[in-house]
């Protein structure tokens, strides 16, 4: 039996595969096709303190290996979420982690405090990286004093796992990653989406209707893989890394490359059933390579 | 319940140039499909095409296990759709959606453009066996996209506009005289090019009849996980794909 078991502070995973906010919805979207409880855990779509109704139709295009979105996190609020929506997907036997979001800071700790009363809740994800929203969002998250502010806020509003989502939209992340680390986040995750955008040639429009947004898929997989592995040698805290794992393979890059976590995004669109079937793939990877814990692999790229 | 399922390549009927039906066939059963519901298909042999590419069911046969869709080529994954070969694997998402609302209605015109007639013969079957009288009202380019007729013959009247008079009446399908002549519908069902059903829908406004129309929203997921396929509606933004594609079109704000 290889040991699968994951834990950071608080946060106990029975495997590291858990699934990205925003690609996964709550859960529920995919419980005709696959056994959640089989996930590590489900990071559910970002939450913002009131409703939002998001960004304009369109709010998706295709581009090669990948695709943009600019939802805009569209959410009912947190109200609704613990009132609502949480009450169906508690019971299940996998960690539900929120992802954070605000457009000041006020809001983010406003948010988190709500979550720090939930005792099935072990674990938040401070979104500082989303590139879809006009206020607050991915300003946070790149630059370092903003970071670091927002950080330590939440900090001091959550007693439970701090994860801070990192953006890849900036100079130079380990700068970020470390700024978050000094203030008392638990890990960090990345990255959210990198902003892009595409056009039609023929029309001569955008192809979004907020002209850019964030790009996901296979496309930005080097680059997240590049940087899992420049901030796994900058920090002490575990990282969570993602972007374009598309089969169990790229996850194990993933986790060669520093990831503790690793979370499955724009694959689930694909094949709802992509997570289970990488959670079988790590596995047979560990008995094929005499790996006895998962964990004997974070960061074990071979570089000589 | 959505089931994710893989079918065999089975056949094509082409239509013309950019038009084909492709059948499915699975050794499994088929799930229950109402009119108006849709699939996701991965595109075989394609690594260039990223997404699922979503569709209407066109029709399904529970005795031999197939289902087929119409599909009009539109780019890279509609044309490699229609370059499967035997023993090809197409693995589908379905069914997915709302369906059309029946209930209460006697006398129904069903409004098509393009490929948004596919939904059309679900829904004419039901709305037979339940005993509405049935009309549809097909518009096209020309002659040559003119499609499906013989199938809607089967099931109801059919009327036709095409833009450039060879077939039907010359215009647009708003333009048809079954829009000036004394209104005998209660009811007006419409999937097509979205200016087409928008004006359907003001034209359901002024007649005082109420209309459903199929929205195509471009879709990454096509079950509810993206909320990438939103259209305005008078209650906010809804997902197409899991409140639709069927709305009534008082609901939404377009
Ligand atoms: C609920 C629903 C039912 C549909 N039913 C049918 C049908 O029965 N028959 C049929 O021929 N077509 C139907 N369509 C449209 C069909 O999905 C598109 O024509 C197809 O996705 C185009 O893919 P492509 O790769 O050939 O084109 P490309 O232009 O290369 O596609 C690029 C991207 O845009 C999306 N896209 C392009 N055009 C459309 C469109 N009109 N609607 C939605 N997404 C689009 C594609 O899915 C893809 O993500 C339906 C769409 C929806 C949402
Ligand atoms: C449609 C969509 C919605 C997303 N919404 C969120 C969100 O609400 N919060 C967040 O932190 N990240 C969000 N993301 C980013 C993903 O969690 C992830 O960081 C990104 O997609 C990269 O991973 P992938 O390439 O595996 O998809 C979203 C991504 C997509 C495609
Ligand atoms: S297409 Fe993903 S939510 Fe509708």
């Amino acid at each position: 039996m290889v040991d699968f078991g994951i834990q950071i502070k608080d946060l106990k995973l029975k495997n590291p595969v858990t699934t990205a906010s925003g690609t996964f919805g709550f859960g529920e979207e995919f419980t005709d096709f696959m056994d959640l409880n089989k996930l590590g855990g489900i990071f559910v779509k970002g939450l913002t303190l009131k409703h939002r109704e998001g960004n304009p139709y369109p709010r998706m295009a295709e581009t090669p290996s990948g695709m943009l979105n600019a939802v805009g996190l569209q959410n009912k609020g947190v109200d609704y979420f613990i009132n609502t929506i949480y009450p169906n997907i508690k019971d299940f036997d996998t960690e539900i982690i929120p992802n954070v979001n605000g457009s000041t800071i006020e809001d983010y700790v406003e948010v988190t405090e709500k979550l720090n009363e939930i005792e099935g809740i072990h674990s938040i994800e401070l979104n500082i990286s989303c590139p879809n929203v006009k206020e607050g969002g991915m300003a946070f998250g790149v630059s370092c004093p903003s970071a670091i502010a927002v950080t330590e806020a939440v900090r001091k509003a959550y007693d439970k796992t701090l994860i801070v989502k990192l953006s890849p939209n900036v100079t130079d992340i380990t700068e970020i990653a470390k700024g978050v680390e000094s203030v008392g986040a638990d890990a960090v995750s990345l990255v959210n989406t990198f902003l892009a955008m595409a056009i039609d040639a023929n029309t001569r429009k955008p192809l979004l209707s907020t002209i850019t947004g964030g790009l996901s898929g296979p496309a930005i997989k080097p680059i997240a893989l590049r940087m899992v592995w420049q901030v796994f040698n900058a920090v002490q805290i575990p990282v969570i890394g993602m972007c374009g794992i598309m089969n169990a393979t790229d996850a194990i890059e993933f986790i060669l490359a520093g990831s503790t976590v690793i979370q499955i995004g724009t694959a689930n669109f694909i094949d709802p059933q992509i997570s289970v079937k990488i959670i079988e793939g790590i596995e047979l990877y560990c008995k094929q390579q005499n790996v006895d814990a998962v964990s004997d692999l974070i960061g074990a790229m071979v570089t000589k | 319940m959505k089931r994710i399922q893989d079918f065999k390549f089975k056949e094509y009927k082409w239509l013309n140039y950019q038009n084909y039906i492709l059948t499915l066939k699975t050794t499994d059963t088929i799930a229950e499909i109402k009119p108006g519901n849709f699939a996701e298909l991965k595109i075989p042999n394609a690594p260039d095409v990223f997404l699922r590419r979503p569709l209407s069911v066109l029709d399904v046969d529970h005795d031999e296990n197939t289902i087929s869709f119409y599909v009009k080529i539109i780019g890279k994954g509609t044309e490699k759709l229609g370059k499967l070969r035997g023993g090809d694997k197409v693995n589908v998402i379905y069914p997915l959606g709302n369906s059309f609302s029946i209930n209460g209605t006697n006398k129904a015109l069903l409004v098509g453009g393009g490929s948004g007639i596919a939904p059309f013969i679900l829904l004419g079957r039901e709305l037979k066996q339940k005993g509405v009288e049935i009309t549809f009202l097909i518009g096209a380019r020309t002659k040559e996209d003119v499609l499906l007729t013989n199938e809607f013959k089967k099931l109801g009247d059919v009327l036709v506009t095409t833009e450039d008079g060879t077939m039907g009446q010359t215009g647009l399908v708003t333009h048809h005289s079954v829009f000036s002549e004394e209104f005998q519908f209660d009811k007006i069902y419409t999937c097509g090019p979205d200016p087409m059903m928008k004006a359907i829908a003001e034209i359901a406004v002024e007649k005082g009849v109420d209309c459903e129309a199929s929205l195509e929203n471009m879709m990454a997921c096509g079950f509810g996980a993206c909320l990438c396929c939103v259209v305005e509606t008078h209650g906010g933004n809804k997902c197409v794909c899991t409140e639709g594609p069927v709305f009534n079109t008082k609901d939404l704000a377009w």
